[in-house]
């Protein structure tokens, strides 16, 4: 099949987001609302972007079950979470505005659990001091891509009034892989990629182009994320000369399924322990007050009778340590398990069926309650559930301006959602993500109509960098005899399981990169059988560049990074180190290989500051940092 | 433990196709879409096939199993006997695009189709209140994960396909009667459109959509029925015809 | 019959078999044709009998009200507005003046609808099995619309319920219509005047009227308990059908067996 027979289809937008999740479809939203002309990319079909699978709730500091919360204790939740290395700028933006941000979706038809005076519920969750998370059971996500998903549809239906066509000026490009940013020098002139139905390539000429492609689950063995999580939106980035920042911190779940195996890493969300749900091991005692570490010591019981009574009265008990950040309990749960006091599949037990009527059960965990009778026919309103870590969401991402949401080093790139990073630090608290994907999802629609405000000139797409573009969508099919992409996939995520994975060491961090490298000169090599028309062989070639490059980020940041915090555990360096706290890590791709470097973090501000207690600070900060927040607290 | 499987799989095109006979290793606990899995990455490679999350969650992996539209990432290998054959197919009802993958826009056009939701136009962020009472029959509805199951099964257009342009079809009755039993929605011709324009009538609540469905959504008795009998309100009962004419408007109480 | 249409239109996956199942999906259809042409046999040879209806206090719930001038004594409860009715050289049975309104009923139940459209018009006979027809149009023209009356059916079946419940209690009198006796036709008549109120109670045009119509159940305390308790019900209204069904039928076949004589109507007190 020679490379001039494939049709070619061309567009020209003002916007074209890559991502149909939460944080795309909410950027696509304002561009649209702006008057732009909006396309949306993705790689399923409409509505079934990876946002599908949140289960447990949005953050949102509403107030409306615990009238104490507001932004700053959201805010000082989230920072705790990322163990201050967060960038605070955009911790702040997500904590005033998650609010508004739910609150339009009530307005564009979704509808949240009430509490009993008719407002949103919000639920418990690890690291949150209040009940914050707006949620609908446990298929929250569900809900947010559909009222988004509706959304898109109402606005298609006004262009339908105004124009006569339901696509004249937002067009949903669902089956549609993107597998090249172009530029013009250093600005973005557009994306190319292909249809997976047919093969076909397709060209967007637009001006801007906002990437929300969502996670890179899909480079690990046990994960809770769909196929979508190649990490896309990363490579993407890097290769249109971008940077992603702290890609060392990878979040492993502390609860995912272990049992059976082909659903090992299905995720069990963190309500159960929100509603009630313990940890205990194969002794039967509750293990986690075995690790509260000394950070979080003042605000987690340390019996449990106290942690019993908190469900009932949180404002006179601390609460139970299964609540504590996921990193935690991830690293607990691991310890077990490796001390001998594991599950007979490797896990350990988490048990609602004691503390909970079935019937409140079903009704709190319908999904949780589903998917275990029908997929390990276990009934968690009378057996426990077997669980054990699972990869769940990467805190590493484009480096973007936090108030426009402007990828840093590609002018007219935006980027929102998981794909960005810097919002959550070392460490993501449980529905900070479904709020992230909203408020900068938005703000990255903002700065694409901004941006295209201040620059009306459109630079056009070359024919070079088509055709380099298409040449590289070819390659696959010019080989033959070649290896089997299914088979590196399965070696790529056995030795990012092994060597990369939830506890590090230095050893097995060189090891991997060196492993990494051999598997780029086999990615070369891939061959595909059959033709173009919807062959996944083919699609699995190209994604496995993706999560290659992001694999070769995890490991480097992971070696470089000689401590421990958040989503990233050193055997070698079991303490996190103050000093380390005040660097984030930057990955470059200069066309061969990954490099990365310190950066600085750039210091909260003092109104930042004064939130938080001087002595909880002293826990995270250098001696020289305190010195600096006292100087400048007296001079408040 | 592994034990071999016998499958018959479709694969083919919109132009021909036919049932290709393969063997391949299941292990316990397996659903039907790892063994398509294995299929795919040891015999058949270029095996197209859709999915996501395997989780039963999005709704992508809806094909037909033995004859029944159904999740592959739901169904159990267990569930089969030992030595059965086990025969996978595309949905039935929409066009193919190739092996396991069909052409579902039909339903993303209904969905065009549907009114948004309207609220107040009053409304600000914030203050809406709803009673739990009064979310709890629309929240059924939105459980829906559009696997189109309901739609494939449903005989008014899998098996006339001349009748796909004026019936919308059970997903999109749900979402009717979702948008007509929502508390803030104040567009008040739903029902009669639901009739008129979305085909309504051409149910006859023979069930399959609910006997399918994966969410064990109640679609006939909790959706199409209830919406059956608001048509009738508005349509066909001249006692209320009258009292509407009286007031003027499609009631809302 | 080669089909074009349906799962045979070009462009769908191309297969030659009207259903790939494996299991018996033929055997519910079946089994619901078979019960109720029973039922339809019974039913119009009884109807037609016109005789061995009523042996007081029993009345057969298919004569009930006895509205013609040819009812047997005692039979009637409220009145005799028809007279004699020849037809063809048949004197038209009591039975037939009334027995459209419960089997109107039952047709356009929404229930029974899914069970004849399935069994008998294959429409489909079960689900994801090719129909036979090459033309649909549902319930859209007539005489399929006029399954939308089915509302007035269910307050006319009310009627019915409040008759024979009435038959029951004067049940709780002997032959001689003297009060406080219950013998084993009084218990058939209650078992019967019961399960019909469950039928109707199960109904999907009760569970609107009494609540399921209104937008916002919180302003409607009251009826929002009412549509749950009916909405529980109405999760059984397919049993409630069926073993209503056999309840009638039963209860005409006792009435009948002790009017003929075949069996006495035994007294507990
Ligand atoms: C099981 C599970 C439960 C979770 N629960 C919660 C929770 O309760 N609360 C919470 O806050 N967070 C939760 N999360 C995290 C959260 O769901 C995700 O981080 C979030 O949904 C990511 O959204 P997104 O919009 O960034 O991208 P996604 O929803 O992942 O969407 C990515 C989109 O990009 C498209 N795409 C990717 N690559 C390409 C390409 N090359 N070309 C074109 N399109 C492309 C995809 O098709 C898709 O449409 C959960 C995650 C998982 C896995
Ligand atoms: S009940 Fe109605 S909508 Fe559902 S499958 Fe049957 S005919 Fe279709
Ligand atoms: S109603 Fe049920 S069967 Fe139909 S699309 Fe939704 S989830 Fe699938
Ligand atoms: S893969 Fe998502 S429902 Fe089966
Ligand atoms: S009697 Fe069956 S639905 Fe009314």
């Amino acid at each position: 099949m020679s490379e001039n027979q494939i049709p070619m289809e061309r567009h020209n937008y003002d916007v074209v987001v890559i991502g149909a999740g939460g944080a795309g479809l909410r950027a696509a939203v304002e561009a649209r609302e702006a008057g732009l002309r909006v396309a949306i990319i993705c790689k399923s079909l409409f509505g079934k972007a990876h946002t599908v699978m949140a289960e447990g709730g949005i953050a949102a500091s509403m107030g409306n079950v615990n009238s104490s919360d507001n932004w700053m204790v959201h805010f000082r939740d989230t920072m705790r979470g990322g163990k201050f290395l967060n960038n605070y700028r955009m911790a702040e933006l997500h904590a005033k505005e998650s609010p508004e941000r739910v609150w339009e979706l009530e307005v564009w038809g979704a509808l949240f659990d009430r509490t009993g005076e008719g407002k949103i519920s919000q639920r418990n969750f690890g690291g949150h001091e209040y009940p914050r998370l707006a949620h609908v059971g446990d298929r929250t996500g569900l809900e947010l891509i559909r009222t988004m998903q509706q959304r898109i549809v109402a606005l298609q239906q006004k262009d339908k009034r105004e124009t006569g066509s339901f696509e004249s000026h937002l067009k949903v490009f669902a089956e549609c892989t993107i597998t090249e940013i172009l530029k013009d020098g250093d600005q973005v002139t557009g994306a190319y990629g292909y249809w997976r139905e047919t093969g076909n390539e397709i060209l967007f000429e637009a001006p801007a182009v906002i990437l929300a492609t969502g996670g890179i689950g899909k480079s690990f063995k046990v994960t809770s994320n769909s196929w979508e999580g190649t990490g896309d939106g990363h490579a993407l980035a890097l290769k249109a000369g971008g940077k992603l920042v702290d890609m060392e911190f990878v979040q492993f779940h502390p609860t995912g399924m272990v049992w059976p195996p082909s659903v090992r890493g299905l995720l069990v969300t963190e309500s159960v322990r929100g509603d009630g749900g313990v940890l205990t091991n194969s002794e039967g005692k509750r293990f986690m007050f075995n690790y509260i570490p000394e950070v979080f010591k003042d605000k987690y019981a340390d019996n449990e009778a106290e942690a019993d009574r908190w469900y009932k009265d949180q404002a006179n008990n601390r609460r139970p340590p299964e609540l504590l950040p996921r990193d935690e309990v991830a690293r607990a749960i691991n310890s077990e398990v490796k001390a001998g006091r594991g599950s007979p599949h490797g896990g350990v037990y988490l048990d609602v069926s004691k503390r909970l009527p079935a019937d409140e059960i079903k009704r709190r965990l319908p999904s949780m309650w589903h998917q275990f009778k029908e997929l390990a026919d276990v009934d968690i309103t009378e057996q426990p559930m077997e669980v054990g870590p699972t990869c769940h969401y990467v805190m590493g991402g484009i480096e973007v301006e936090p108030d426009t949401a402007a990828a840093v080093g590609v002018t007219g790139l935006f980027a929102a959602g998981e794909v960005a990073g810097g919002m959550h630090g070392s460490n993501r608290l449980g529905g900070n993500s479904l709020s992230d994907l909203l408020v900068f999802g938005r703000r990255a629609g903002l700065g694409a109509v901004e941006y295209l405000k201040k620059n009306p000139n459109r630079k056009t797409v070359s024919t070079e960098s088509i055709k380099r573009a298409q040449e590289r969508i070819e390659k696959p099919f010019t080989r033959s005899g070649g290896e089997n992409p299914y088979l590196i996939h399965q070696e790529l995520q056995d030795l990012t399981q092994s060597l990369v994975g939830i506890i590090r060491t230095k050893n097995e961090l060189t090891e991997a990169i060196e492993k990494i490298s051999q598997f780029r000169s086999r990615i070369e090599k891939v061959s595909v059988t059959g033709g173009r028309q919807f062959n996944p062989g083919f699609h699995l070639s190209l994604d496995l560049e993706n999560m290659l490059l992001v694999s070769e980020c995890i490991a480097k940041a992971a070696l470089t990074r000689e401590e421990s915090r958040g989503g990233h555990t050193r055997d070698d360096f079991p303490k996190m180190d103050p000093n380390w706290r005040q660097y984030n890590l930057i990955c470059d791709w200069n066309g061969k290989s990954i490099s990365t470097t310190k950066q600085k973090l750039p210091m909260m501000p003092n109104e930042l500051l004064s939130l938080f207690d001087p002595h909880e600070l002293e826990k995270y900060f250098t001696k020289d940092e305190m010195t600096q927040v006292m100087a400048s607290a007296g001079s408040r | 433990m592994a034990r071999k499987i016998k499958l018959r799989i479709w694969r083919g095109s919109a132009k021909e196709g036919s049932l290709h006979d393969v063997e391949v290793d299941a292990n316990e606990g397996e659903v039907v879409l790892d063994v398509i899995h294995r299929v795919q990455a040891t015999k058949i490679n270029d095996l197209a096939v859709r999915w996501n999350c395997k989780a039963g969650k999005c709704g992508s992996c809806s094909m037909e199993i033995n004859g029944k539209p159904r999740l592959a990432c739901m169904t159990q290998m267990a569930n089969f006997e030992e030595g059965e054959t086990i025969t996978i197919t595309p949905l039935r009802a929409f066009p193919v695009i190739k092996d396991l993958v069909t052409d579902v826009s039909f339903n993303y056009q209904k969905a065009m189709e549907v009114p948004a939701f309207e609220p107040p136009a009053d409304l600000k962020p914030g203050q809406a209140r709803m009673a739990q009472v009064d979310v709890d029959r629309s929240q059924e509805f939105r459980k829906c994960i559009e696997c189109f199951l309901c739609q494939d099964t449903c005989h008014v257009i899998r098996d006339h396909e001349e009748n796909k342009k004026k019936f919308a079809g059970p997903r999109f009755f749900i979402r009717l009667a979702e948008l007509d039993m929502h508390p803030l929605d104040i567009l008040r011709n739903r029902k009669k459109t639901a009739q008129e324009e979305h085909g309504l009538g051409m149910c006859n609540i023979t069930k399959c959509c609910t006997e399918v469905c994966p969410e064990h959504i109640r679609i006939t008795d909790n959706a199409i029925i209830p919406m059956k009998e608001r048509v009738v309100d508005v349509k066909y009962d001249p006692v209320r015809w009258l009292g509407s004419k009286i007031r003027r408007r499609e009631e809302i109480s | 019959m080669a089909l074009t249409t349906g799962v045979f239109s070009s462009g769908r996956a191309e297969l030659q078999e009207r259903t790939l199942r494996t299991d018996r999906w033929w055997l519910q259809p079946l089994i619901t044709v078979l019960v109720l042409l029973s039922f339809v046999v019974y039913a119009t040879f009884r109807a037609f009998e016109g005789k061995n209806y009523f042996a007081e206090p029993l009345i057969s719930p298919f004569y009930s009200p006895c509205l013609s001038t040819e009812c047997v004594d005692g039979a009637s409860l409220i009145g005799q507005p028809f007279g004699k009715i020849v037809l063809f050289g048949l004197t038209l049975s009591p039975a037939l003046f009334i027995l459209v309104f419960p089997l109107g009923f039952r047709l356009t139940c929404y229930y029974y609808r899914k069970a004849y459209y399935r069994s008998f018009w294959q429409s489909p006979p079960a689900c994801a099995v090719a129909e036979p027809h090459k033309k649909y149009t549902g319930e859209t023209r007539a005489p399929l619309i006029l399954q939308n009356g089915h509302r007035w059916f269910f307050y006319i079946g009310l009627l019915f319920n409040i008759l024979l419940t009435i038959d029951a209690v004067l049940a709780f009198r002997d032959a001689e219509k003297h009060w406080g006796h219950m013998s084993v036709g009084t218990l058939v008549l209650l078992a019967n005047a019961t399960l019909l109120w469950l039928y109707s109670a199960s109904c999907h045009t009760c569970r609107h009227t009494i609540g399921g119509r209104l937008k916002n159940f919180s302003k409607h305390p009251v009826r929002y308990k009412a549509w749950t308790v009916v909405s529980k019900l109405n999760h059984y209204h397919p049993n409630f059908a069926w073993v209503s069904l056999f309840g009638v039928a039963f209860a005409d076949l006792y009435v009948r067996l002790v009017a003929a004589g075949t069996i006495t109507n035994f007294y507990f007190f």
